[in-house]
């Protein structure tokens, strides 16, 4: 069995010296001082409107994520193992989508069978043989890593999956820390704590890198789905940090292979879009057709490489849960190194024999969609009713090629706020890797916790919460 | 700036400046109603309200009779009625939150906090039980998004549009209020031209021109500007001739006009000189003329010509 990793004690209950200070901290605030914080802040979210709608509730129903106030902290000498292979990590995805829509070498050599790549339903032929500035295409990449104890008491950061497509929370990780520096100043005084502000500035400087050839002085432009979009509030909030306009499709237009936006004073011309809108409803002439969020012909201006979008289409062909088992290999494969960070053994449910483990295996696994997202669809087996595994034992049967299994890792705890007092409480990390003309991670990311007792599923539309994460300067 | 974000600005300022208008015609009329009025039903002063917001049948699709109670719940809270003041703030806030980045955070956080307040308000029920201080609510919000709006908002395209929105949304706002109580005076004189009544009737002018000029905060304005009896011919000056009153329509075309020359683009030109038209018009009109076209008959045409101005700053910049 598993062994549980707590942040902020070890086995026999000693404080782990990177938390000391903040234990030390804790321990001389006055009873009710933290729940009159707790109030503060959700008093402030609502004020400042940091929300996110719940698909499936009415629309336009906002709700907070609850914000916890331990904060999670990672040490210098780890985070500095973890900076290294979220980039070798990255810049690897990044040659494997150029190589998949060019030479596909990889396949050639026999490292990924070309199903994998040819038969995903993410895979874009509209990409072949296009080139994209800088041979970018994961521009913004939200890498969840996860931490498992092992049994010597110590615990390993592993890669849970890679989102390459319009990975969210970015927004959290800075409200988060702005939240606490309010909250609690003189924590700040009393740690050193690496400092995030500055993530716009580093995304707009990687956006404007990546401007089509001949372009000096590109106009950026973010682009959302709407106001009834469950990340809203952190498209709002991107394009304001970064001073870029905030567009929505019917805002854009093409005209002489050129996007324009519309403004008050006529159209002007459009070079680089950070789209958070998935790749069907970019444009509806190239694909969905009935996608009224999207721009029509903006897929033929971006062939002809007179706009830049970000992250680029097809992007999904690396980041399913099939291909992820293939990661470390393409580590291996494109840049002769070894992987600094793991990957979760996976078991590919396509395969027979995988497929006959899982199913005996059901109540110890985690089993998830090959293109899930959002803590949707999946089976966590320990967590689980009989019903539920016979549920998916049938659609495991049915469709094996949909699944992916892997084991049901003890996600590390923290010490967490619950209406029982501070309880541990499993939690995620999703740090933000940039790609532009270099690669950059802001020191931190956005943790995740799954606020209920036991539970391993963190996802905000699943009832978790979040943290400020601290990156203690060496 | 894109077209987009001045439509919103444009309307995110008109819908908290029309439920400030809403409160202020609210509270009039239910001061009004509370008065003992010979020949007429406390119910009229709100059937005359009803027609000139051109929101009668809406009103009698949902409320058998006219009550002040009904009346207040479908003015201020129902959600169904996009003219009460409930879902004039959402729509404020709704259009603020479209473009908040284009906001600043003060301003943001203000329309944002309304709306947060006014459910609160609502569900406490303070607008059935306390009208008056609700409606002095709703204008100190209202009074504080511009507020917050002048004192914090670079003087850029986007202030502008919002500024926009504001004067041509108080000039039509100012126009009905005018309209609904010069055409209900004229129904009471009409009812009543004994010259025993003559003193009454007197004494109602007052209580009615009186509670007019408080709803458009023009009452103590009126003292100082004239020092005389309040007569009907001078309210009317006051609120549509007068540059220094705030909320008279020639104070609101002289912003109009002010603020479209300031974004001006390619296209806007006849929509300039329209407005510009409107503003010269009030700016060298006299009201005698005014009284002899008749109220009614000169407010109708000046809300047209209103609307026509809305409708073209819509083309010419927001439509894109």
């Amino acid at each position: 069995m598993p062994v549980l990793f707590d942040e902020m004690f070890t086995a026999d209950q000693q404080v782990r010296a990177h938390y000391q200070p903040f234990h030390d901290w804790l321990k001389q605030q006055p009873d009710n001082f933290m729940a009159s914080k707790r109030e503060e802040a959700d008093l402030i979210f609502r004020r400042v409107g940091i929300t996110f709608a719940v698909y499936g509730d009415d629309a336009g129903t906002e709700r907070l994520i609850p914000f916890d106030q331990i904060p999670r902290i990672i040490p210098a000498h780890e985070w500095k193992t973890l900076q290294a292979g979220l980039k070798q990590r990255v810049r690897a995805l990044n040659m494997f989508i150029h190589d998949v829509y060019h030479e596909q070498a990889i396949i050639k050599a026999g490292v990924v069978p070309p199903e994998y790549i040819l038969g995903n339903s993410q895979y874009r032929p509209e990409m072949r043989g296009l080139n994209v500035p800088n041979d970018v295409y994961a521009h913004v990449a939200g890498v969840d890593v996860v931490r498992a104890g092992k049994a010597d008491g110590s615990g390993d950061y592993y890669v849970l999956e890679d989102n390459l497509r319009v990975p969210s929370g970015v927004s959290y990780m800075l409200e988060n820390r702005k939240m606490m520096m309010r909250l609690f100043p003189d924590l700040f005084v009393n740690n050193r704590i690496a400092p995030i502000a500055h993530y716009p500035d580093v995304l707009l400087d990687s956006l404007r890198a990546v401007a089509p050839v001949g372009v000096d002085d590109p106009t950026v432009v973010v682009l959302t789905p709407g106001i009834y979009n469950s990340a809203y509030f952190e498209h709002a909030f991107l394009a304001q940090q970064m001073g870029v306009e905030l567009v929505e499709g019917k805002d854009l237009f093409v005209d002489d292979h050129t996007v324009y936006m519309k403004t008050t004073q006529g159209p002007r011309r459009v070079d680089v879009i950070y789209r958070r809108l998935d790749d069907d409803f970019l444009d509806p002439l190239a694909f969905r057709p009935d996608s009224a969020l999207g721009v029509p012909g903006l897929m033929s201006v971006y062939r002809e490489g007179r706009v830049t979008l970000t992250n680029a289409i097809g992007t999904g062909v690396a980041d399913d849960k099939a291909i992820y088992t293939f990661v470390p290999d393409m580590v291996r494969f494109y840049l002769s190194e070894e992987p600094i960070l793991n990957n979760v053994p996976t078991w590919q449910c396509r395969k027979p024999e995988d497929l006959s483990y899982v199913l005996a295996n059901l109540p110890d696994l985690v089993v998830k969609e090959v293109h899930g997202a959002g803590g949707y669809g999946m089976l966590v087996g320990p967590a689980a009713t009989q019903a539920e595994i016979e549920h998916f034992r049938q659609l495991l049967k049915a469709s094996p090629g949909n699944y992916i299994a892997q084991p049901t890792l003890a996600l590390s705890a923290c010490p967490t706020f619950v209406e029982s007092g501070i309880a541990p409480r499993h939690i995620d990390l999703r740090p933000f890797v940039l790609s532009g003309k270099g690669i950059s991670v802001v020191p931190g990311g956005l943790t995740r916790v799954a606020l209920k007792e036991g539970s391993l599923v963190v996802n905000s539309s699943q009832g978790g919460g979040t943290k400020d994460t601290w990156v203690l300067e060496g | 700036m894109l077209s987009s974000t001045a439509d919103h600005l444009f309307w995110m300022a008109r819908y908290v400046e029309r439920a400030e208008n809403t409160a202020r015609m609210l509270d009039a009329n239910l001061q009004s109603s509370l008065l003992p009025q010979a020949g007429s039903t406390p119910g009229e002063v709100w059937h005359t309200m009803l027609s000139l917001s051109e929101l009668k049948d809406a009103y009698l699709a949902r409320h058998d009779q006219v009550s002040s109670d009904r009346m207040l719940d479908f003015m201020v809270s129902d959600t169904s009625n996009l003219s009460s003041i409930y879902c004039s703030f959402r729509a404020a806030r709704e259009n603020a939150r479209a473009v908040r980045g284009a906001l600043t955070t003060e301003l943001w956080e203000t329309f944002n906090t309304t709306w947060l307040e006014m459910n609160q308000q609502l569900k406490n029920g303070v607008h059935q039980k306390t009208p008056g201080e609700f409606f002095e609510w709703v204008k100190f919000r209202s009074h504080l998004s511009r507020g917050v709006l002048i004192g914090t908002m670079l003087n850029d395209e986007a202030f502008h549009f919002a500024r926009l929105g504001t004067f041509l949304e108080r000039a039509d706002n100012t126009a009905r209020i005018l309209d609904v109580n010069f055409r209900r005076q004229a129904e009471q004189d009409a009812l009543q031209v004994d010259g025993d009544e003559q003193n009454d009737s007197l004494q109602r002018d007052y209580y009615h021109w009186a509670s007019l000029l408080r709803s458009l905060s023009a009452f103590e304005n009126y003292r100082k500007v004239y020092r005389h009896a309040i007569t009907p011919a001078r309210v009317a000056e006051l609120l549509i001739l007068r540059g220094d009153m705030p909320r008279s329509l020639l104070a609101c075309l002289a912003e109009v006009e002010r603020n479209l020359k300031a974004v001006a683009n390619k296209q806007s030109g006849e929509t300039e000189r329209r407005a510009g038209m409107m503003h010269a018009e009030l700016r060298y009109g006299r009201i005698d003329d005014i009284l002899h076209t008749g109220m009614h008959a000169y407010l109708t045409d000046f809300l047209e010509r209103i609307n026509d101005l809305g409708a073209r700053i819509s083309q010419d910049f927001l439509v894109g």
